[in-house]
Order: structure tokens, then sequence, then C-alpha cells
């Protein structure tokens, strides 16, 4: 609770002041607050996991001499060409439209320079993204956006997207601010427009005509391609079983924390599950279909460090993909333009105003000029550096638990530091051998 | 999420085919619903016949023999009801020459733990957990005449794969009922129906669609009427097929995302969800074949 | 036009080939080929992902997505079609002499695609520049979120026609169950029934342009306005 004692002031749990701020604007406006960035409130995450390092009981491996392989094969369930990463930390799907065709570039050079995969969105495919990513996903969303068989063909796996962690359930949102003429050109609209999104697919609903249409996919590129499911992490026990049953190649699950270029706030905040809860269940659905490490399950939502990328596989992810961290990575919210921020009345490490198209950094914007402070060669070199340090952060603390291999953490080698992180990761209280709620 | 297919006969001459026809639609939806299946055939001769009642169980084996159960239901029961029953299938098939009411009571004294998949004096109701053409051959499904029969295969979406859960639902004399689709305020209404005394086998959303029909029919609904009051109720996404004794109704929701096609003809009534499955029905060039519209009730009756 | 005989035609019978091979052998298809598919039996996946300019009849009634994602060349289906017919047309033409189910054409980019019979629900979803003609009548929730191409039909369109729409334009000849969220009745200018008359000459039909009334955007929707809230 914040106080001013000096001045006999307490503010409300209840109402502080970026509710009171909320409800201002909400009665000046009339409208539904619209931002970026995902789930700004605390849930439980994998800062409360802790992992057991070897000494006694179990024996570590040599750090920079013994080898802790990072190689990740997706899709080869039914897939003839299966995508092979060097290292299980892919880039999410985010369109040309949200984000600049530069920083689009940028990380499809950052993802190709370290053998990882990049991943379109909800607007098509640019050739900028496609010539510079040596394996990139290509999103296949109920918009359609921009979509067409070529690009399908020329892509390196299709990721059917049924919703995503920021908002399970809900559909696209672009406001005119980026609709300019070539973002409407490559989504047939008018330019300027606020664009809406379908939140269902137009031409199947559920599990058996997914089946159908994976099916369609998979006649149009004569069985290559690994097909994907994205959702959002909401009931993922059953999501996952259905994209199993379905025929998925793989399985991606995007939690809570997940980011958004454009969502109702009361969205981003209130619909969905944290990433930490939502992996076990997926795992188990896995597990029970005897499919886990098959059907591969790539996570996503919060994702920040090479500790994170290890939790995520210890719970028993394949692989992890990043979005907002690898906007960060390429200069969001960098403090270098906190002037340029204050003007729009945010701060550097505040800024989620992505739907605006007036990001200082000319990440998530359209506008010519702010587009152009992100060189695509020097934001792909910051972004491969990133994904290196996740990587050996993730190698030093497999290499701690004994393990030759990021895939044979387990949850076993964690244990949690929360009574609630425990009972959703499904991992024991440290110092303890209980985990709550297990039978 | 699921494969149906039902069919009406309207032309007694295609009554011995009926079995065989419903065996070649049920094995075009497999693909929609691989987990588990059931099947409901009406009139069958062998299975059920005029003036006796017949039970469906779940499971051939009810932890004691066919006999046993005979003998006990011999001593609850009036000494014409001539209480006999057969293993058909992975199902117990109990019938008796007493009312539903009286039977229901004798089996469920003479096995408290057993699962009453389907009742009445016209229908038996056959389910299964595996691929479900093999529920379909080994219930003998092919062989089997009747007047209407109604199939559907199964894929969960969030209840468990058990034979309980599969559809048809069977909850009230020679009525049934198969969804394809997902309610989304179902526990709601199940709760209410609990309030007022309804007791629910499964944890499957198409139950208390089926026990909600089953309770307005009760209060005096037509079966079209009854369909309507549900439409008003239930929320989310669902094709219903509905089976009584000598009707066959459909209803989508007024989304009607979930597929459906019916196929009309002097010779029969055919409802799939999709139209690989009428593909082979006799004279299907010349039927009727439409889309049921959205949040319309279809009723046919023999 | 090249005029090819019959036996110059390819004949595939899905009652002793798989989908896979057929798709396959279209795939690998030549311009100015011509193929016919027997007992199609309502399989799904037929003719999909077409990129040559070769003429391929069905006969008999397709599942779902028949001649989905077609790029190039000529589909005809001697019967009806199921869930997303043509679903993703970039180009050529589609015609179904049947029916065809929910989501026909959804989201196509160009191209025609021409049903004969009736359409059901959500005919022209998401269109992006697909040219439609319906000869019966099409199913609610039409043309939704439609962004660009022509929708023409020659029966009568269920609820909510054109809900969200945004620069498509619908012709219809018979009635409409109501029009969705920000669609609205427009007037017939000489352009619009030159353009109808193309579009009906192109699907080989002889109605009057002047017996059908325009619909599109009214526009409101363009912008996220306070006034609007009812409609999202």
């Amino acid at each position: 609770m914040t106080t001013i004692p000096e001045l006999g002031l307490r503010e409300s749990a209840t109402f502080d002041r970026a509710t009171i701020a909320d409800i201002q604007r909400a009665a000046a406006t009339g409208v539904y607050d619209i931002r970026g960035w995902g789930a700004k409130r605390h849930v439980p995450h994998f800062d409360d996991l802790l992992f057991l390092g070897a000494s006694m009981s179990r024996y570590p491996l040599e750090g920079y001499r013994e080898k802790c392989d990072t190689d990740v094969v997706l899709g080869d369930r039914y897939a003839a060409e299966p995508l092979h990463l060097r290292i299980p930390v892919t880039i999410a799907g985010m369109s040309f439209g949200a984000l600049s065709a530069n920083a689009k570039e940028a990380l499809g050079r950052g993802a190709s320079e370290v053998g990882t995969s990049t991943t379109t969105g909800d607007g098509g495919m640019t050739p900028e993204e496609r010539g510079q990513s040596k394996h990139l996903v290509y999103q296949y969303l109920p918009s359609r956006y921009g979509m067409n068989p070529d690009d399908l063909r020329q892509a390196d796996a299709i990721e059917i997207v049924l919703g995503q962690g920021a908002k399970p359930g809900g559909g696209g949102m672009l406001l005119g601010q980026k609709i300019t003429e070539r973002v409407a050109g490559m989504r047939t609209l008018p330019v300027g427009i606020d664009q809406r999104s379908a939140s269902r697919h137009p031409d199947w609903t559920g599990p058996d005509d997914l089946e159908i249409k994976i099916g369609e996919l998979r006649e149009l590129t004569d069985w290559k391609k690994p097909i994907y499911v994205k959702v959002g992490a909401s009931r993922p026990y059953y999501d996952t079983a259905l994209a199993v049953k379905s025929g998925a190649d793989v399985v991606v699950l995007d939690g809570m924390q997940g980011g958004t270029a454009a969502t109702q706030q009361v969205f981003i905040e209130n619909v969905g599950i944290p990433t930490l809860a939502a992996i076990p269940q997926a795992v188990q659905a896995l597990q029970e279909l005897g499919m886990h490490r098959k059907v591969q399950l790539i996570v996503s939502g919060g994702i920040r460090t090479g500790a994170d990328v290890a939790k995520a596989m210890a719970l028993g992810a394949d692989a992890v993909a990043i979005g907002t961290a690898a906007l960060i990575a390429l200069g969001d919210n960098d403090p270098r333009y906190s002037a340029e921020y204050a003007a729009l009345g945010s701060a550097a490490g505040f800024y989620d105003d992505f739907q605006d198209g007036r990001d200082p950094a000319g990440i998530t914007t359209q506008d010519p000029e702010l587009a152009a402070r992100l060189d695509p060669v020097e934001g792909g070199r910051r972004l491969a550096n990133y994904l290196r340090v996740l990587t050996m952060e993730a190698q030093t603390i497999a290499r701690a638990c004994g393990k030759s291999h990021l895939h044979n953490l387990e949850p076993e080698d964690l244990v949690a530091l929360t009574i609630e992180s425990a009972a959703m990761a499904r991992v024991p209280l440290a110092g303890t051998s209980w985990i709550p709620g297990a039978m | 999420m699921c494969g149906i297919a039902a069919l009406q006969l309207r032309n007694p001459s295609l009554h011995p085919e009926m079995g065989r026809l419903l065996s070649s639609m049920m094995c075009q939806i497999v693909d929609r619903g691989p987990d588990s299946a059931g099947l409901a055939v009406y009139n069958t001769p062998g299975l059920v016949s005029a003036g006796t009642s017949t039970f469906s169980l779940l499971g051939k084996d009810q932890g004691m023999v066919p006999e046993a159960i005979e003998a006990s239901l011999g001593e609850l029961l009036p000494s014409t009801a001539n209480a006999l029953v057969r293993a058909l299938g992975d199902t117990t098939l109990v019938t008796a020459a007493v009312g539903t009411g009286l039977l229901a009571k004798a089996i469920t004294e003479t096995l408290p733990t057993a699962t009453i998949i389907g009742r009445g004096e016209h229908v038996a109701v056959m389910k299964g957990v595996g691929h479900p053409m093999q529920i379909a051959a080994d219930h003998g499904l092919e062989s089997m005449a009747g007047t209407q029969g109604l199939s559907h295969t199964r894929m969960a979406t969030e209840s468990a794969v058990t034979a309980g859960g599969s559809h048809p639902f069977s909850v009230a004399d020679d009525l049934c009922l198969v969804h394809n689709g997902s309610f989304s305020n179902h526990a709601t209404i199940r709760r209410e129906l609990k309030r007022q005394g309804v007791v629910f086998d499964s944890d499957n959303d198409t139950e208390v669609g089926a026990r909600y029909v089953a309770s307005r029919l009760q209060q005096g609904d037509d079966l079209e009427t009854a369909l309507t009051n549900l439409g008003k109720v239930f929320d989310g996404f669902y094709t219903l097929v509905v089976t009584t004794a000598d009707s066959l109704a459909v209803v989508r929701d007024p989304i009607a995302c979930k597929p459906a096609i019916i196929a009309e003809s002097d010779d029969y009534v055919a409802m799939a969800s999709e139209y690989r499955a009428l593909a082979s029905l006799p004279g299907i060039e010349t039927a009727r074949i439409f889309e049921p519209e959205p949040g319309k009730v279809y009723t046919w009756s023999l | 036009m090249v005029t090819l005989t019959a036996d110059t035609s390819t004949v595939t019978d899905l009652s002793t080939s798989t989908v896979r091979e057929l798709n396959q052998s279209l795939h690998s298809a030549a311009d100015g080929q011509s193929w016919t598919i027997e007992n199609p039996g309502g399989k799904h996946s037929l003719a999909v992902g077409i990129d040559a300019d070769i003429t391929v009849t069905l006969n008999g009634h397709a599942g779902y997505y028949a001649a989905g994602m077609h790029q190039k060349g000529d589909v005809t289906i001697n019967g009806n079609a199921g869930v997303g017919l043509a679903e993703n047309i970039m180009s050529g033409r589609v015609h179904v002499k049947g029916d065809a189910s929910q989501s026909a054409a959804a989201t196509g980019h160009g191209g025609l695609v021409v049903i004969d019979g009736n359409a059901g629900a959500r005919c022209g979803i998401s269109m992006k520049g697909v040219d439609i003609v319906v000869g019966g009548n099409i199913g609610h929730m039409s043309a939704f979120m439609a962004q660009a191409g022509r929708l023409v039909v020659c029966g009568d369109a269920g609820e909510a026609l054109g809900d969200s729409i945004y620069e498509a334009r619908i012709y219809v000849k018979g009635t409409v169950a109501s029009l969705g969220a920000d669609c609205i009745e427009k007037p017939m200018k000489p352009e619009h029934l030159d353009e109808l008359a193309g579009l009906l000459a192109a699907a080989g039909r002889d109605d009057n342009p002047a017996d059908f009334t325009r619909y599109g955007s009214a526009r409101n929707l363009y912008h996220f306005h306070v006034g609007n809230s009812a409609s999202y």
C-alpha cells in the first residue's frame, strides 16, 4: 500500500492510481483501452522455480568442455521436411503491419544467424522476411490476410493459429495509424481504417473440422511441411490433446504473458492462464497420448532468460518462442529514446502503445522515418547475440544438472519457491516433497 | 467433436437393409471421431419387440452371469415378465414383458452399479471405446433390420473418453440424442436440472442436452417444442439429432458452424455430418439434399 | 482457347486411386492438360492447390475444401460441394453445378466461383477479391467482413448479409432476410449494371441485371467510435 504519511494520505489498494486513471480515461473516451505488450499483472512465473544443481547424488558436466547439445527437430510426426533448428529458442509470430519491414527483416537475420526459426503474423509474408529467414514459419490465421498458396509452399512450416496467450478467444486488431498503403495492400483493406480481424477461422470450427483443414494444407504442400497448431493458454490439456488428435505435428502454447500488438487491456489482463500453469497440463495430455517429444511442444509467453528456457524445457517443452523479449533485443523501450517516450506520455520500460504506430525505436511502426531508425543488420546482430546468451545460459544450467542435452532436463530438476508455483508447475515446494494438489 | 449419421426408413422394403445402410454411412464419419462410438437402432427384430421393454446396459459383463440376472429379475417381476438377458457386443440387453418403470427398478436392484444406456419398447443402444467400425462389427450392426438408426463417432473435447461418455444419450423411453459441437453453458443447466432432481450418469455436456429434452418432453412438450426450448436455453455450438420411437429431429445452433447435411426421398430421411456419408445410399442421385437452416427444428415422423 | 478432346483427358477413378495420388498428379500437371475425376464420393481436399492452366471435371459430389486455394485453370464439379469450396481461391474458375455447403469461396483473393444451386452459410466470408455468382440462395452471415470482390446472388440471401463489410460489392436479385451491421442498400448506377452484366455473362447466366439490388458498406465501422459500440 502506498502512503504519504507526512500528508496523512493512503492510496486505495482496490482503487489505486492506475485504476483511477483507467476509469477517468474510459469516462472521457467511451472506448475501451487498447494497447500492446502482454499481461502486466504479477502472476506465478518461472522466477518462482529453482533448479537443483548436481553435487553428490548427481554429477555435473564440465562447463565449456563437455557437450550440452541444444538442437531440436520440429514436425517429424507426418511432415517429410521437418525443421532442424540449432537452438530451441524460436521467434514467435509477429505481423508485418504490427512491426516495420525492417524489424521483420532484423528478426529473420538474427534468427537465421543462430540457426533458429522466425514466424510471420497476421498480414502475410514479406519478401524481406522470407529472404532473410533460413527457417520461416508461416502463420495461417482466421483473417487470412495476404494468405496465398505460393507463400504456404515456400514456408518451412505452417502454423495454424487458433489463438494467442494475450487474448485466447479474441481476434486481431490493427489500428488505422498502421494501415499504410503497403500494409493495406497486403491485407486488401482500405488505407488508414481500423482493421478488425475475425476470432474464428472462416471455414472450420472445432477439432473434427480442423483435422480436415490440416489434411487440405498437407495436400497443398504435398505432405512436406510441418503443421503447427497454436493455442492461447486457457484449457491447454484439452486443446493439446485435440491438436494431436487433429493431426498436428507441433503444438504451440502461448501463455497469458505473451505479447500482442493491439488488444483490449481488459482482455490482456483477464483472459487466459499463466505460462507456468499451462505447460504441465499440455505435457500431461501429450504423455497420456504417448506423444510427448513425438508431437513437439513450443511454449511462449514471458520467456526472458536462459533460465526461463531451461525451466520451460524441464517442464516438458521441446522449444520456446520469444516475442516481446526479441523486440527488446532489437531496441524496443531503449532508454536512449527516453525523451521521446516522455513526449508520448510514457517512459522507457513502460511503453506499450504498439497500436499507435509512433514507436520511437522504429519497431512497432509503419512510419518510414521512425522505421528507418532500426538498421535491420544491426538489429539482427543484437537479436543473435541475445539468442546466443539465452542458449548459453540454458546450457550452463543443464550442465549443472548433469545433462548433455537440453531435452534431458526434467521436472525432477526443479523445485518451487511458493505454494502457488508448486501447484501450477507440479514440482515440490523447495525443501519438501510436497506438490500441492498432487494425487 | 464428432461425426453423426442418422437414417429413418420410410419405405418398409428397406427395413431389412437398415443396419447395412447405417454401417456404410458410419464408415465415412469415423475420421471425425475415432475415440469411441455409439449406435441406436429402432424396431430391430430380435432385439426389441412390441409389448416388452428393452434396456441396454453398458458393458457385456455385469458381474453376474445372465442366468443369475434373469433369476433375480424373475423374483422381482411378475411371473409373466419372462426376463431375458443377453450380451450383444459389449452391451448387455435386458428384455421383459413389463413396463419400463418396473423393469428399471428391478435392474437397479439387481445390478446397482450398472449404467443404463438405452431404454424403451423400440430402441436398443450400443456403445464402446475404440474404432467405431469395430464397435459396429462387434454388435453386428450390418445384419440388423429396423425402422431407423442413429450412429455417432466421437472425438472427446472436455469430458472423458469412456464408453459411458459416448453418444447417443438415451435417458427416457425410446429417446436418443447425439451432438456435434460443444455447449458453453451446460454446467449451469446441469445444476438447475440436478436441483429439480434429475440424476446424471456422466460428465458429458451432451447428456445435459438429453436430460433437458427428456425433462421438457415429460412436461408435455412435443419433440419440436422441446428442441425449440433447448435453443432458448443452451448456448454454444451444436448440431443435434434426436430420435424417438417414430420420429427423427435435427437442429443446429443459430451460428451453425458444425456441419449437417440431409438427404430426403420417398424411401428415407438421412442426416450426416458430411456428404460422403450419404453418397452410397440408394437413390441418392435423386434425393433432395440440403443443409438444415440455423436455429430451425426439423422433424420427420414415420 | 484450346479445345481438348475426350481422349486427351486423364481419368482418375477415386474408387481405386487415393486423393493423395490425384493431387500429386494435378500438382505435376502441365498447362493445357485435362482431368476427369470419377467417383469422388464426397472426399475432402479434392483438386486442392492447382497451379497450372488445366481443366478438371469432377463427376459427383465433393467434400470439404474442393478446389481449395485454386490458382489457375478450370474446375467443374458435376454435383455438390462441401464446406469451404474453393476457399482462398487466387484466380481461375471453379464451377459447381449443384449446391455448395457453408463458407464457399471463403477468403478468396481472385478468380470466379460459380454455384448453380444454393450456397450455405458464410458464402464469401472475408472475401478479398474473388467474384462469386450463386444461381440459387445463400445462407446467413454471407459476405461477413467481405473486403473486396463481388458477390452475385440470383436467389435470396439469408440473415445478416454483409455484416462488417469493407469494400466488397453484393448484388441480390431476390429478398434479403436481413442486412448485417454496416451493410446498406446502394444505388445501381450504370457502371454497376455493366459490372453485374459482365459477371452474369461470365457465369453463363441470362438474368437481367436491372432486377438486382446492390449492397455495400456504409463505412461507419471503419474507425472505432463510441457511437458504434453496439455494432462491435
